[in-house]
């Protein structure tokens, strides 16, 4: 326990595991409050103008607590990670600065308008303002996506003779193929988590008998973009990113997959527990030869197990990779049934007589959260012992000069700080969603 | 063009000082200058749609610092371990202070945000100041171009140094008077009425604080860091940018006297930007000097990325930049002219 480098990562990891939960509602409620401004300029219900009016307060909320917990994020690269970001800020340095010149000051400037300046602005100019902050908000995951994508697969950067990693090609590090099929994938996540608690507060008032219009409407919107944003995270974008991990990094797939031996017809583990000691995988529910079907497009494909490789390139916690992939997964199919079948209520008008329906929708809401955090931890557990694929383990990463009576104690700030903060977060939200939407006052 | 690269960084930092400057001014003054709830919102009203834009600032530089000088970030970042983590802790705290409070109209929940909000607004320009301390000072790079300092030792400026010494403690000081100075102008600015009257009254005592402060730091500087005054006798661009200072402090008077609220507050930034730009012109090349050994100190010709990386950065820096001076020229057209305050439940 005494050891740095799990300090260093238990701090990283924690932080950033706390700070998604926001940028990924944002970046979904910027999409949604378009939709609903959209739609209230194009149907002049003025419906639609309130609910984007309450959807902006709890982005406003949400925006402030992104904000503020993703600063320490920026920070930590140099704190915690110096020798890391010192191998390789000339190349990764490019996407972090151009997020703040290009992002950051575009979502700055136009939050403050799209929270008090709809009156001053009248309608159309208040929906272009909420497209700026869907641009900018889209923007910064895009960079940030740009960067974690060098980490799982460097591309353009050339080694230098000090040891450092160079950039040699912006627009071949900018245009890295992992990059974007990994960035509509993410969004899409986005887009559910959105979706989700959209549809959930709609349930909510329908079963409390509030708003009824407003609850309709919220319902309408929040399960259409529900499904389609469900539907992409799987397909195309899930599976492509299965298959680009299958290439750059098959020794991921193969822990993801709890699978020990290699060899053709590769059986897709439904669940069981992987007993790494033992090179096993106990109690498995599989279904025959669709893992080679999934990573190479055939059930004949080889698809390599973790014997084919020396262990010191096994990712250093099976474990949590096979069980997070899981959770993913399974999560992500259960939305696709789930808003499936809303919308097929939605369809037949009756969803908001479907009580137990609108029951499962509203409790459903922490579930996307908790599947976009488990995609991460697959993406970044899959990604060790490396920190930048191939080229920089996680041990040669963090900073050498910081020690862990440093790292334990800024590590506890954040834990007691964030629960405050998540708190305040609820209490914040839950007042809005219990006060409802309300018209504009002139 | 590393050259550039070491202008752009102090430049984007310098903006960073001036604007979120501005706000950490307002905050660390508002519980004198503004007594009732609607004068809080009015000052919350006046930096409420510009804080997070100007902290973007620091966000920025700190990016582009990374992209062109990565040894030198990671120096810092990793040397300076606590008293970063300080600075991002009372960053978070102001920002949830400045956001939360309008939600609930209750008093106590709104004095206890005033409160975090006043604390953290007045510690962080004495860290920033210290900061820019230790830069000026030097710290103990090594020779692999690495240190780290705790946050403070016996005080005093020789080895083994902490964060906090009597000089860096006394640059804080300075940070922290001068920015309320500079807050306390903004306010007579963008205010009316008793928040106004009040922030008038503070501006004079405050800056003459300063142009002592001012005359104290700088005797300070040469006797702890002699080579910085043979650098500024030496540098025609310190000499003008000091010019600039001059021309800044003169203009806050000016200003005052005619009661020309714009004018006083572009004299401090002036002043403000001037002070830090002299400073960044005689510490050139040098960005963290070593007290062990000169060689061993981390410059813009021996800590910068590699040429190709320098010059794509460049590349879309350019655009980037006008764009962002856009973005600010837009947003203080739409909130011009004197904050008003508006009925609960709308605004800061």
């Amino acid at each position: 326990m005494g050891d740095p480098l799990f300090w260093h990562r238990l701090q990283f990891g924690f932080t950033i595991t706390f700070h998604y939960l926001f940028p990924q509602l944002t970046m979904g409620l910027a999409l949604l409050i378009v939709v609903f401004k959209g739609l209230g300029l194009r149907t002049g219900n003025e419906a639609y103008h309130d609910l984007a009016r309450f959807w902006i307060k709890v982005f406003g909320v949400s925006f402030a607590v992104g904000v503020v917990t993703g600063i320490p994020m920026e920070f930590q690269f140099g704190t915690n990670w110096a020798a890391f970001s010192r191998q390789t800020g000339g190349v990764i340095g490019q996407t972090l600065a151009m997020e703040g010149m290009f992002a950051f000051f575009l979502e700055s400037t136009f939050l403050g308008l799209l929270l008090w300046g709809e009156k001053k602005l009248g309608p159309r100019g208040h929906f272009l303002v909420a497209v700026a902050l869907l641009v900018g908000s889209w923007l910064s995951g895009f960079f940030i996506i740009v960067t974690n994508a060098f980490m799982q697969h460097p591309v353009g950067y050339t080694l230098a003779r000090d040891g450092s990693l160079q950039l040699a090609s912006f627009w071949h590090y900018v245009l890295n193929p992992w990059a974007h099929v990994q960035y509509v994938h993410n969004m899409m996540g986005a887009v559910v988590t959105g979706a989700f608690v959209v549809t959930a507060v709609g349930a909510y008032w329908a079963l409390k008998g509030l708003h009824p219009e407003h609850a309709r409407l919220n319902l309408r919107v929040g399960v259409f973009a529900g499904l389609v944003g469900a539907l992409l995270v799987a397909f195309p974008t899930g599976d492509l990113q299965a298959k680009m991990v299958a290439k750059h990094q098959p020794v991921s797939l193969a822990a993801m997959e709890g699978r020990f031996e290699s060899g053709p017809k590769a059986a897709l583990n439904l669940i069981g527990q992987p007993d790494v000691e033992a090179r096993k995988l106990d109690n498995p529910v599989r279904l025959p030869g669709i893992l080679s079907v999934i990573a190479f497009g055939s059930f004949s494909s080889e698809v390599k197990g973790l014997d084919a490789y020396p262990t010191d390139q096994w990712p250093t916690n099976i474990e949590l990779l096979y069980y997070s992939f899981r959770i993913m997964v399974g999560l992500g199919t259960f939305f696709i049934l789930l808003m499936a079948l809303a919308a097929w209520q939605t369809r037949k008008q009756r969803l908001e007589r479907s009580r137990w329906l609108l029951w499962a929708l509203m409790l459903a809401f922490p579930f996307p959260f908790i599947a976009n955090t488990a995609g991460w931890v697959v993406s970044e557990m899959g990604r060790q012992p490396w920190l930048v694929y191939g080229l920089i383990r996680t041990s040669e990463g963090a900073s050498r000069v910081v020690h862990s009576g440093q790292t334990v104690f800024t590590t506890l700030g954040f834990a007691g700080l964030y629960v405050v903060l998540g708190l305040l977060f609820v209490f914040l939200v839950g007042r809005e969603v219990s006060h409802g939407p309300a018209a504009l006052k002139h | 063009m590393q050259g550039i690269w070491f202008g752009v960084v102090s430049v984007m930092l310098a903006f960073y000082v001036v604007l979120d400057g501005f706000d950490f001014g307002a905050g660390g003054l508002h519980l004198f200058v503004a007594k009732t709830n609607d004068e809080r919102r009015a000052v919350l009203g006046a930096i409420g749609p510009l804080w997070d834009g100007n902290e973007v600032w620091l966000l920025a530089a700190g990016g582009t610092l990374l992209m062109t000088f990565p040894p030198v970030l990671t120096a810092g970042l990793s040397g300076f371990y606590l008293a970063i983590f300080v600075v991002l802790w009372l960053l978070l705290l102001r920002g949830i202070s400045i956001e939360f409070r309008s939600h609930v109209q209750d008093g106590l929940w709104r004095a206890f945000w005033d409160a975090t909000f006043a604390f953290s607004s007045l510690l962080l320009p004495v860290l920033l100041g210290a900061a820019l301390g230790n830069v000026v000072r030097g710290v103990p790079v090594d020779a692999h171009g690495e240190f780290n300092i705790p946050l403070f030792t016996h005080f005093s400026t020789s080895n083994p140094v902490g964060i906090l010494d009597w000089y860096t403690i006394l640059m804080g000081l300075f940070a922290l008077v001068t920015l309320l100075g500079h807050g306390a102008l903004f306010l007579i600015w963008k205010t009316q009425g008793p928040v106004q009257d009040r922030s008038r009254r503070a501006a004079r005592p405050l800056w003459a604080i300063v142009t002592l402060l001012w005359i104290l730091t700088t005797v300070g500087t040469g006797w702890v860091q002699p080579v910085l005054f043979k650098a500024f006798l030496h540098s025609p661009l310190a000499w003008g940018l000091m010019a600039v200072s001059l021309a800044g402090w003169a203009a806050i008077g000016l200003g005052f006297a005619r009661s020309r609220p714009l004018q006083a507050f572009l004299g401090s930034s002036a002043f403000i930007v001037g002070l830090l730009a002299t400073t960044a012109a005689c510490l050139f090349p040098v960005m963290l000097r070593s007290t062990l050994n000169a060689d061993w100190s981390l410059t813009a010709h021996n800590a910068s990325s590699a040429a190709y990386g320098l010059k794509a950065g460049m590349g879309w820096w350019i655009v980037a930049f006008p764009l962002v001076l856009g973005y600010f020229a837009f947003l203080f057209w739409m909130h011009r002219g004197k904050v008003s305050v508006p009925p609960e439940g709308e605004g800061y």
